[in-house]
């Protein structure tokens, strides 16, 4: 009971944060100050971090190196698409999530069972393998109209939407993080076999940690065609997935925090280096060489922002 | 364990109704009425500079920008009397269609232009849509094939969408029709690019249109460098023609190592084709009997007076032939400025207004005619390669 | 009956390419445990390298070969100067990282240098074809193929009989155990390097000149092809990274011959992702068991 109480303080301070930003954003908007470009902008910034922070679930916790998050974004993306074309209303679009959410689940488990128990290497070959496989076999579907991509899609995705499920989902995640579930993940990423001695099921938990990053990334496509409202399957190639990776390593393997502050860092630097062309890319690689070879554990490596030590720290001082 | 159980859900259960209520009320939108103009015209391009596109891109750009020189190079253009000068801003959209939505926004609401060329693909053309909507700002895309482009998911037509070119139910059918009439092919196999929507929609207009049999149907992926298992596939399938829509980096190696095969049967195209690096890449000997649709002719050219002037100012300036891309990326600037001179202002919305008149508008790629789907009507040529030089152009009626 | 043989050479030619790339990829991780995403666009390099001795400098076909061999060789040998020796002890994660940062740096640099069109590799060697009982084969295929077959011969015989390769082969079972009996740790990785990243090369320039066509992103599927195809053969054997080229290019060459090449490219990944399930060693490695 006590400990209840004693999260919910934190709890509620997080929330009261979330809550701020939003109105933030409002007043923003109504005020002007931020025009449909910098709305663009967060909005983007905003649904990589959902895909980042399901990503570093499972390569920074678990310890999985999985190169496949774009195929399960394809997913989320194109049953929205689909279903919204069908049924135009809100009530469709939160269907199509679910259904989307369902079928990405079915696809990590078809995706992960096998998978899961490669090592390194060859599990970031294989999981980028199989997002391509998803990926062709949508670009060859009758139902998704092939390369062409479908557009037109009902925008019911609009910015508070994005915010808010940005929120709840890493609140999920952080909370299974920070739980028992979470707890056994680390166990395995750090030495798998003495967690299996220790009577784990380690397949069961990898999967879980797959399944659910495999889940957000769905989310994030779903949000992405509703939003854009456009979608092709080029969208959701290597590259997409690699972009988000560079996030996860960019911000810290293992810190949520730090995904956040790498994902709006490479926002705004994706805007401000626009008019630079290809030398962007080569301006992006040799920085990720450089970051790998000097700060491997990225921007923040493991270092969460804690409430509950900031709480601890203002009444040590207090004392 | 019960009361834990009940605080957690009722705790989920307010936080999912507040994230309902705020997710549902009513909050501040981003929109905007049109830009008027200011004291110089501001056209701005929304074009892929880098990435798979980069190389039509490029090409759409040179177009762009000694359209614009010639333009200022005069004067500027006529508003209402006034002369304004035009200023262009350029914006890379890598590609990719969330970089397209966000350029869009960028050129609309920051740099304020009056209007829009670009992008040269139908996705990230699709994903500019909204964003131009909203500030009711035209775009003309030089390049945007699929024919659901400038429509809306009812069937209206989308009011600040426009294109210069054809759109591929209209270049696959003219493709069937030449390929079935004049070339008299009954057994056709099709090879068609696989990773855009100009390949396969264009295959799949021809093969509706088509009257004669679709003896063998395969696809390719942009970069591939092989083709002899399919062209090989293709030999004992007794065909008499093959259409192969795609661009000319990959229909350039398609040619030669079918030539190569000893496969002698006639190759017909589509626009992607007309650039005379496609000779240069399949070889002058096997460029023989190839076909392509095209709007831009440099055989009709030589009798149309825009496109030699045209043809000659862009030698001069890049020292190298224009390539199809450049011709209807300038012609769509100049669109742009007959739309201004129409209706005598350059406010997005009244040049919107302007271009859904254009009516025998003398383009570099031939007459247009904007129709009530702001599609580009031109009459289609189809012109003949021999030993890697234009032997013939048919006009298609 | 000439169709199928016709298809059997198509395969042979293409996989003769791949079985060359996966030269590279099999003794780099053999040796340092690192899939080296670069290595498709150290082929393109070559490609280029010979593009431009041939036309700048009028090399014929040997010469142009034979330098792009050397130049990519170096190449590989700074990459993993700069890029992956700092990494040797880090975590798989991290390198595979710094691979993809090399790989995306090279093949964005040569976009941005020299523009992401494709350019003809010039026709150096005049093609001949030759009609055996209906099926068609060019010189250039069989120059492909000797020269191919002559490398991976050169190259085992590297491994079996010099001293450098009995270093190779140790460092690539136990490279503690290598260092204790006096073996240059960075000398011989980077030797591998070197090797494969010239086999790389050779690929390049025949490619250039079998196709016709190059650019900067030319690298990419053929890497990920020739990797599959080394997993295929067994990591670490070069046999096996021989035979597994020629494998998956006469399996993509069937994929089209019966009209899927719409999924020519999913296969291939099929062919890795089974593998790795039902024989994760490749055809002619060893199953090692991991000592806890």
């Amino acid at each position: 009971m006590n400990v209840l109480k004693a999260n919910f303080k934190y709890n509620l301070c997080w929330f009261i944060i979330m809550i701020t930003g939003f109105y933030l954003m409002n007043t923003l908007i109504m005020v002007g100050m931020i025009d449909s470009f910098i709305e663009n902008m967060l909005v983007t910034i905003w649904i990589n971090i959902i895909l980042a922070v399901g990503l570093n679930l499972i390569i920074g916790f678990a310890g999985q190196f999985s190169l496949g998050h774009a195929g399960f974004m394809a997913i989320g993306a194109y049953t929205t698409a689909i279903i919204t074309q069908k049924t135009v209303s809100i009530g469709g679009f939160y269907v199509s999530f679910i259904v989307g959410m369902i079928i990405a689940v079915v696809a990590a488990l078809i995706v992960g069972i096998p998978t899961l128990r490669l090592r390194g290497d060859y599990l970031a070959i294989a999981t980028m393998g199989a997002a391509e496989i998803i990926r062709i076999i949508i670009n060859n579907m009758k139902i998704t109209n092939g390369p062409a991509g479908m557009f037109n899609i009902p925008q019911f995705a609009t910015w508070p939407i994005v915010y808010v499920i940005m929120c709840i989902t890493t609140i999920i995640t952080v909370n299974f993080i920070n739980s028992r579930g979470g707890r056994v993940i680390k166990s395995v990423r750090e030495d798998e076999i003495a967690a299996e001695a220790m009577g784990i099921n380690t397949t069961k938990w990898k999967l879980a940690a797959f399944v659910l990053g495999a889940v957000t990334a769905a989310i994030a496509g779903s949000l992405h065609a509703s939003y854009l409202q456009t979608i092709a399957p080029n969208d959701f190639g290597i590259m997409e997935s690699i972009s988000i990776l560079i996030i996860v390593v960019l911000g810290g393997v293992g810190s949520v925090t730090g995904t956040f502050l790498a994902a709006v860092v490479l926002g705004i630097l994706d805007t401000v280096l626009q008019d630079f062309g290809t030398l962007r890319m080569v301006i992006y690689a040799a920085a990720l060489v450089l970051l790998m070879v000097f700060k491997p554990s990225g921007l923040l490596g493991t270092w969460e922002f804690s409430i509950r030590r900031l709480f601890n720290h203002i009444k040590r001082r207090s004392v | 364990m019960k009361r834990k159980m009940i605080k957690k859900i009722m705790g989920f259960g307010t936080a999912m109704l507040v994230a309902g209520m705020l997710a549902g009320c009513s909050t501040a939108k981003t929109a905007s009425k049109g830009n008027a103009a200011g004291k110089t015209i501001k056209i701005g391009v929304n074009m892929e500079l880098s990435g798979a596109a980069a190389g039509y891109g490029n090409s759409q750009k040179q177009g762009i920008q000694m359209a614009v020189d010639q333009i200022n190079k005069n004067g500027g253009i006529n508003v209402d009397g006034k002369k304004k000068k035009v200023s262009l801003i350029i914006r890379d959209n890598k590609t990719s269609t969330s970089t397209s939505a966000s350029v869009a926004a960028q050129l609309v609401n920051k740099d304020k232009v009056n209007a829009i060329v670009g992008p040269a693909t139908t996705n990230a053309g699709t994903a500019q849509i909204p964003n131009i909507t909203k500030a009711a700002v035209p775009s003309v895309s030089p390049s945007a094939t699929d024919p659901n482009y400038t429509l809306q998911k009812s069937g209206k037509v989308q009011p600040y969408v426009f294109r210069a070119c054809y759109q591929n139910n209209f270049q696959g059918s003219t493709a069937a029709k030449f390929a079935y009439t004049n070339l008299k092919a009954k057994r056709v196999a099709v090879l068609a690019d696989n990773s855009s929507d100009y390949g396969t929609g264009l295959a799949k207009a021809f093969k509706k249109a088509y009257k004669g049999k679709i003896a063998a149907s395969q696809y390719f992926q942009e970069g591939d460098k092989d083709f002899n298992a399919i062209l090989t596939s293709f030999k004992n399938k007794k065909i008499d023609a093959i259409y192969a829509p795609g661009y000319y980096s990959e229909i350039g190696l398609i040619v030669k190592q079918a030539r190569q095969a000893g496969i002698n049967v006639p190759i017909i195209g589509s626009d992607g084709m007309a650039d005379p690096k496609l000779a240069q890449i399949a070889g002058n000997e096997n460029a023989t009997n190839v076909y392509y649709t095209t709007p831009f002719s440099t055989r009709v050219a030589n009798q149309n007076g825009t496109a030699k002037k045209f043809m000659k100012a862009f030698k001069e300036q890049y020292n190298e032939e224009a390539p199809t891309f450049s011709a209807l990326a300038y012609d769509s600037v100049y669109m742009i400025k007959k739309a201004i001179e129409n209706e005598k202002s350059a406010d997005s919305a009244k040049i919107a207004e302007g271009l859904t008149k254009i009516k025998n508008f003398d383009g570099v790629t031939g007459k247009i005619t904007i129709d009530s789907k702001h599609n580009a009507n031109k009459p289609i040529v189809v012109e003949t390669l021999s030993n890697g030089k234009v032997s013939a152009a048919t006009e298609i009626k | 009956m000439q169709i199928f043989f016709q298809q059997v050479i198509n395969g042979l030619s293409l996989g003769s390419i791949y079985a060359l790339l996966a030269l590279g990829y099999t003794m780099v991780y053999g040796i340092i445990k690192l899939i080296n995403f670069a290595h498709g666009d150290i082929y393109m390099l070559g490609a280029f390298w010979g593009y431009y001795v041939i036309n700048v400098w009028h090399f014929n076909f040997m010469l142009a070969l034979l330098s792009a061999m050397v130049v990519c060789g170096i190449c590989g040998v700074i990459i993993e100067y700069l890029a992956y020796r700092p990494l040797r002890h880090s975590p798989r994660i991290t390198a595979l990282i710094t691979a993809i940062g090399v790989s995306f740096f090279l093949e964005n640099g040569m976009a941005y240098l020299f523009g992401s069109n494709a350019r003809d590799f010039p026709q150096v060697v005049k093609q001949v074809n030759y009609d055996i009982g209906g099926v068609r084969i060019s010189n250039i295929q069989l120059e492909i193929l000797i020269t191919s077959c002559v490398l991976m011969l050169i190259l085992q015989l590297i491994i079996k009989r010099t001293k450098m390769g009995r270093a190779m082969r140790a460092v690539s079972v136990d490279n503690a155990a290598a260092e204790l009996v006096g073996v240059d740790l960075n000398r011989t990785i980077s030797f591998t390097f070197a090797l494969g990243s010239s086999m790389a090369g050779a690929a390049g320039v025949m490619i250039g000149l079998y196709y016709n066509s190059i650019d900067p992103l030319m690298g990419l599927t053929p890497g990920i092809k020739a990797f599959v195809a080394a997993v295929v053969g067994g990591i670490g054997s070069v046999p096996g990274a021989s035979l597994g080229g020629f494998l998956i290019g006469l399996l993509e060459t069937l994929v089209q011959s019966i009209g899927l090449s719409a999924y020519k490219d999913a296969v291939v990944y099929v062919v890795l992702i089974v593998i790795l399930l039902i024989r994760p060693m490749g055809i002619f490695g060893k199953n090692v068991k991991e000592k806890v």
